[in-house]
């Protein structure tokens, strides 16, 4: 009798297992700056476009569980550090997105890839992220300072400012975007007659400026983000830049920096970004369904909110394949193995040194009369293709790829 | 032209006289904070989220009623008093009575949720504000390219800071206010009605705080954490000056405003830090800083 009872338990165990596709949990963390000067450029708007690319997932894949949480780096290395480790460690989160702040960003690369866990990169841009500290568990999604540089600097070198004089973030990213830039610059036959570094969030830029018009450089690079771009180019219409025949070059400019400044003090800049709300139907859709979740009508998605949504929705593709998201090292090699395609950056790919490729687009900021609606601030003037985009894979120096 | 420290002095003069800008800006702020310390002995933490409103109101005021620069000037510092005046009368006045340290986690709970509240509704990244037409433009002084709304900050800042300083050390209005704070019994026997006076000081303080703020808003980023920022240097300021001292933050707000420009030529990297080793140099000699009065 016992057995018999024994043996139909065991059968019905089985058939409950065959019957059901197998459930997957996954634990998604957004990391980001929530309170302080990158806040409209991920901070809440990414866990908007977080929550969009789980609802389209799970709506297609009712067997996937996932579960999502926040927090507030605060641009600091050690309180980043420390929400990762505890997310890691005691929450059980599985995967980590977004983190503007190179600095954090390369932080949290190196825990990452201690506990074998999976990091998503959509805000920060230090390229080193898939250079010399390239990892098996981080993938570098929307942007990072080589883009910038070659798409940007190269442009700009090619209409004639060939004397450049960098306004540079004292803290890694500024760091990155510095070094490439001026490679790109001293590549294409420009030359970097000066530079000078300010602390992070610096609110007066008079002193910096005076030494940048004082070097009679052609170009004045901004080598920052954020509100530190927005007070060097205010400040700069102050003092006369433009008007004294010097340009500024925005390395890193985002639509919240184009509204906050005002088209009739942007207007003219040169930028590169790899993702425009207003660029095709498919990202105006997008925007209205973010603009919903967000609950903000004035604001517009930037480039690190969509590939925020982007990332997870091909990490999520990854996890069902290999069935868990348990093991970071084999859902970033499952990343790489598939080809991308989502509603924002269309088709592309997740390269060995975990770089995303995809194409990036030459914006300039619009005339205050050219202007149609609100959000309306660039012209698409060139498109630059996912593989002349991006850094090439043996220039990295990522130890992961060989030679 | 000759070359100081390997600087040329053209370069150099600029440098003085953009510190020199920019230390006007500072005495201003530390100007309200040392008002409200000096005369009512509250730390005033919300000091910088009242400097980010008034450059909000005038941001406002621009949107939503058309009124311009200079009407906001005077507009938006009122406004913002006002409100300072409500919240003395509401919550300050109960902890006069208390330990310092009760005022100091007052306010800055309010500077958090102004703060807060700011961002929540306009988000971290700025709003645009231009400067007024009237001021577009500059001086080429030969040395260095000075705009004019900088040379009308220092104007403005010297009034504002000379006028304070002698309404409240050399007039009649002042020494009440002097004597109403160092024995309000006795000030009150005569008849002088204390609470009230210690309100509109307070209101005071914060429009001098307000006041700023808008002439702020058309150089620097309008945003809900531009107080934050420059409100622990201010505070530096007025610790390094005598927390008592109006004289002390006026002269200290330009001093320091000085050595910090010229450390953003020679080692920019510690453009931040320095005040902060000042400070400590100070208290370490003078602690009650330059020209405090040993409480």
């Amino acid at each position: 009798m016992r057995k018999t009872l024994g043996l139909a338990a065991l059968a019905a165990a089985l058939a409950c297992g065959g019957a059901n596709a197998q459930q997957v949990n996954v634990k998604i963390g957004i990391l980001t700056d929530m309170s302080s000067l990158y806040s409209d450029v991920g901070g809440p708007g990414s866990v908007a476009a977080a929550k969009l690319a789980i609802a389209d997932f799970t709506k297609a894949n009712p067997n996937v569980k996932v579960d999502l949480v926040s927090g507030d780096h605060q641009n600091k290395p050690d309180v980043g550090s420390q929400l990762a480790n505890q997310w890691y460690d005691v929450d059980k989160v599985d995967v980590i997105v977004d983190t503007p702040n190179s600095g954090v960003a390369l932080a949290v690369s190196q825990i990452t890839t201690t506990k074998n866990k999976v990091f998503l990169v959509s805000g920060a841009a230090a390229s080193d992220l898939t250079g010399p500290k390239c990892n098996a568990n981080t993938v570098h999604w929307t942007y990072d300072t080589w883009m910038l540089a070659n798409g940007t600097g190269k442009a700009i070198v090619k209409t004639g400012g060939d004397t450049w004089f960098f306004l540079t973030a004292d803290y890694a990213f500024g760091h990155a975007l510095e070094r490439d830039t001026s490679a790109a610059v001293e590549k294409n036959g420009g030359k970097v007659v000066g530079k000078v570094r300010h602390p992070l969030n610096t609110n007066d830029f008079s002193s910096f400026l005076l030494q940048a018009q004082a070097s009679k450089a052609k170009i004045i690079g901004l080598a920052n983000a954020g509100g530190d771009t927005i007070n060097a180019i205010k400040q700069g219409a102050e003092f006369g830049i433009v008007k004294g025949g010097q340009k500024f070059a925005g390395l890193l400019v985002f639509a919240s920096d184009v509204n906050a400044l005002g088209l009739q003090t942007a207007q003219g800049l040169t930028l590169t970004e790899t993702w425009y709300w207003d660029m095709n139907d498919a990202n105006r859709a997008w925007t209205k369904r973010w603009q919903a979740e967000r609950a903000a009508a004035g604001k517009f998605p930037t480039m690190v909110q969509a590939g925020v949504y982007s990332a997870i929705s091909h990490y999520l593709k990854a996890v069902v394949a290999v069935k868990s998201a348990a093991d970071g090292k084999a859902v970033v090699a499952q990343m790489e193995k598939m080809p991308t395609d989502d509603a924002l950056f269309g088709k592309g790919t997740v390269r060995a040194d975990g770089r995303k490729l995809h194409p990036a687009y030459l914006l300039e900021v619009k005339k205050p009369e050219e202007s149609k609606y609100p959000g309306d601030f660039y012209h698409v003037r060139a498109t630059i293709p996912a593989d002349e985009a991006f850094r090439p894979l043996k220039e990295g120096n990522c130890p992961l790829v060989g030679g | 032209m000759f070359e100081i420290f390997g600087i040329p002095s053209n370069a150099l003069f600029g440098q003085l006289l953009i510190g020199l800008i920019n230390g006007s800006f500072y005495a201003l702020l530390s100007l309200g904070l040392a008002v409200i310390f000096g005369m009512l002995n509250i730390i005033n933490f919300s000091h910088g989220a009242q400097y980010m409103l008034g450059a909000f109101v005038a941001y406002l005021l621009l949107q939503y009623s058309g009124l311009g620069y200079w009407p906001a000037l005077i507009v938006a510092p009122v406004l913002v008093g006002i409100t300072g005046m409500i919240v003395e009368r509401l919550m300050l006045q109960w902890l006069y009575k208390l330990d310092h340290l009760y005022g100091l986690l007052l306010t800055f709970g309010l500077a958090l949720i102004f703060e807060g509240l700011t961002r929540n509704y306009f988000g971290s990244a700025g709003l645009p504000y231009t400067l007024p037409d009237s001021l577009r433009g500059g001086q080429n002084l030969g040395f260095m390219f000075l705009p004019n709304y900088r040379a009308w900050v220092i104007v403005a800042s010297l009034a504002i800071c000379f006028g304070t300083w002698f309404v409240i050390e050399r007039t009649r209005l002042g020494a009440y206010l002097r004597a109403a704070t160092e024995n309000p019994t006795l000030v009150r026997a005569f008849g002088i009605n204390v609470p009230r006076m210690i309100t509109l000081t307070y209101g005071f303080g914060v429009a001098l705080a307000a006041f700023a703020g808008v002439m702020a808003a058309p150089i620097y980023n309008v945003s809900p954490q531009m107080g934050s920022e420059l409100i622990i240097v201010v505070f530096a300021v007025v610790v390094i000056g005598g927390m008592g001292s109006i004289l002390g933050a006026i002269v200290t707000g330009f001093g320091l405003g000085v050595i910090e420009g010229l450390t953003k030529v020679f080692f920019p990297e510690a453009s931040n830090t320095v005040i902060f080793v000042i400070m400590a140099i100070v208290l370490l000699v003078r602690p009650a800083g330059l020209f405090g009065r040993r409480a």
